[in-house]
């Protein structure tokens, strides 16, 4: 058991959602930067798609009734173990009643947790995530919550000492054009390429909004409601884009100028607030 | 790359668009096709498949394991085959009575708006049958089409901040009955008993996109 001393900022139990669902309007939710996760359950001998715990702007307290081996990722905290150190990217044994102490990143947004066994919570729709748009499964982390910690036994032995971090974060994130590029002026897509967007503060799971160069419409009228995928440009008549992330909507009905190269998709989950970034085609 | 508009376009009138690496959006141009091939899809799901969701004119294929360019083909092909008229008429999907308390805070409303008795707008929301187009707004919302041109009246001005589960609405050319609670601005026509949305039953959702829906007068 993991007793929730403070959350930090928004704190969600999180696994690799409920893909499936759309067609009933559920979305798909899961960890926002998905190689994170699957990194940290990985360093401490779990399946990778066991539920973890994804902290934004870090800042938690995790106080672990029974020794667990744990395992942080993502966004690159400064963590404290008794008054020690423990780092990132690898795996360290947290003795029962240690408190995990999770400092604020210098950049980046989401640091994951993982914790030998995963967070045994009971799933709804196959799937132990927090849905923030939709309010499936468990309700985001507060103080005093205590978090069940499923059974290690049957697990692979831990392996890995510690992984590579992350490089910097790539500030240029490509896209592919489409579906909807042609209810756009011809330079619209030019100008989505010209000059860096500025990660607003309304940003959360659902996705990142930009300030930026105003994409204009070609076509007036309403597109009828299309199914939407992560990752995708979604532009509303304001012509400030929003990048989808885990818990978009599966239906929208504005148009989609681009989609997120599936493999920038993780880095488009560690922007925050005040973060520039550009596109590239 | 080049990226010249309409590069997410289908390239040679083939009714498939890249909605990224792993998204393929089939244009449908219609609500029934859209559900033909959906039902194709599901019966006979490509390999590597995630996700099918159909639209009002289209149906979006999600499949990261798949290979993008034979299951484009397979896509354009399944799309011209649902676009063909059906030999049989088109196989009805399942059809649901949905039993309604008609009690709603926005009967009367309606009424005004669309010049009828509130006996009047229970004659036509149980009339005819509905048809599930789509799902979306929350898990198990379905928008009920073919509403009776009468009750097609605007969402309200300012939307509730909290709508109870089972509340029966319409808005625009749509009904819906509200699958849990939420926020929402449509306009309350009654309640119905019968749950739409359930977590642990497979599927969750009882108005699956193709279902007939017909509404039924009851007493609470």
């Amino acid at each position: 058991m993991i007793e929730v001393v403070a959350p930090g900022p928004y704190a969600t139990v999180q696994d690799l959602g409920r893909p499936g669902y759309g067609h009933l309007g559920v979305p798909r939710s899961g960890a926002a930067d998905v190689p994170s996760l699957r990194l940290a359950n990985r360093l401490v001998g779990n399946p990778e798609g066991a539920a973890g715990i994804e902290l934004t702007f870090g800042g938690a307290v995790l106080r672990f009734r029974d020794g667990a081996w744990a395992a942080l990722t993502g966004a690159a905290c400064p963590v404290v173990l008794r008054g020690a150190s423990a780092g990132m990217y690898a795996p360290f044994w947290v003795p029962a009643g240690g408190e995990l102490r999770v400092g604020a990143p210098m950049t980046g947004l989401r640091t994951y947790v993982a914790v030998r066994g995963g967070v045994d919570v009971p799933p709804v729709l196959g799937s132990r995530s927090a849905d923030s748009l939709s309010g499936l499964g468990p309700d985001p982390l507060a103080p005093g919550l205590v978090l069940p910690v499923g059974p290690s036994a049957g697990l692979p032995p831990i392996v890995v000492d510690a992984a590579p971090p992350p490089g910097d974060a790539p500030g240029v994130l490509r896209i592919l054009p489409g579906p909807r590029d042609d209810w756009f002026t011809p330079g619209a897509l030019a100008a989505l390429c010209a000059e860096p967007y500025e990660v607003s503060q309304d940003s959360n799971r659902v996705g990142v909004r930009l300030l930026g160069i105003p994409l204009e419409r070609a076509r007036s009228g309403e597109l009828p409601s299309e199914g939407m995928v992560a990752g995708a440009l979604q532009v509303p008549p304001d012509g400030r884009p929003i990048v989808f992330l885990a818990d978009h909507p599966p239906t929208g009905g504005y148009p989609v100028i681009a989609v997120l190269a599936s493999g920038d998709l993780a880095a488009a989950a560690q922007l925050r607030p005040g973060d520039r970034v550009r596109f590239r085609l | 790359m080049s990226g010249g508009p309409g590069a997410g376009a289908p390239p040679d009138g083939a009714p498939v668009r890249a909605a990224g690496e792993h998204g393929l959006l089939v244009e449908t141009g219609s609500l029934e096709v859209s559900h033909r091939l959906d039902a194709l899809l599901r019966t006979d799901r490509p390999a590597g498949v995630t996700e099918i969701v159909p639209g009002p004119a289209t149906v979006l294929v999600v499949a990261p394991g798949a290979e993008p360019g034979p299951l484009r083909s397979r896509l354009a092909a399944a799309a011209r085959a649902a676009r063909a008229p059906d030999p049989d008429g088109a196989a009805p999907g399942r059809l649901v009575t949905v039993p309604v308390v008609y009690d709603g805070a926005d009967l009367d409303e309606v009424a005004a708006l669309s010049g009828l008795t509130a006996g009047e707008v229970v004659e036509r929301h149980t009339g005819r049958e509905l048809v599930v187009g789509w799902l979306g707004f929350a898990p198990g919302f379905a928008y009920l089409t073919g509403l009776d041109p009468a009750l097609h009246v605007p969402r309200l001005a300012t939307p509730r901040t909290s709508v109870p589960a089972g509340a029966v609405a319409v808005a625009g050319p749509y009904s819906a009955v509200y699958p849990s609670a939420s926020p929402g601005g449509w306009r309350l026509l009654g309640r119905s008993p019968m749950p739409v949305w359930d977590v642990a039953a497979d599927p969750p959702a009882v108005l699956t996109p193709g279902t007939r829906v017909r509404f039924r007068a009851v007493t609470g």
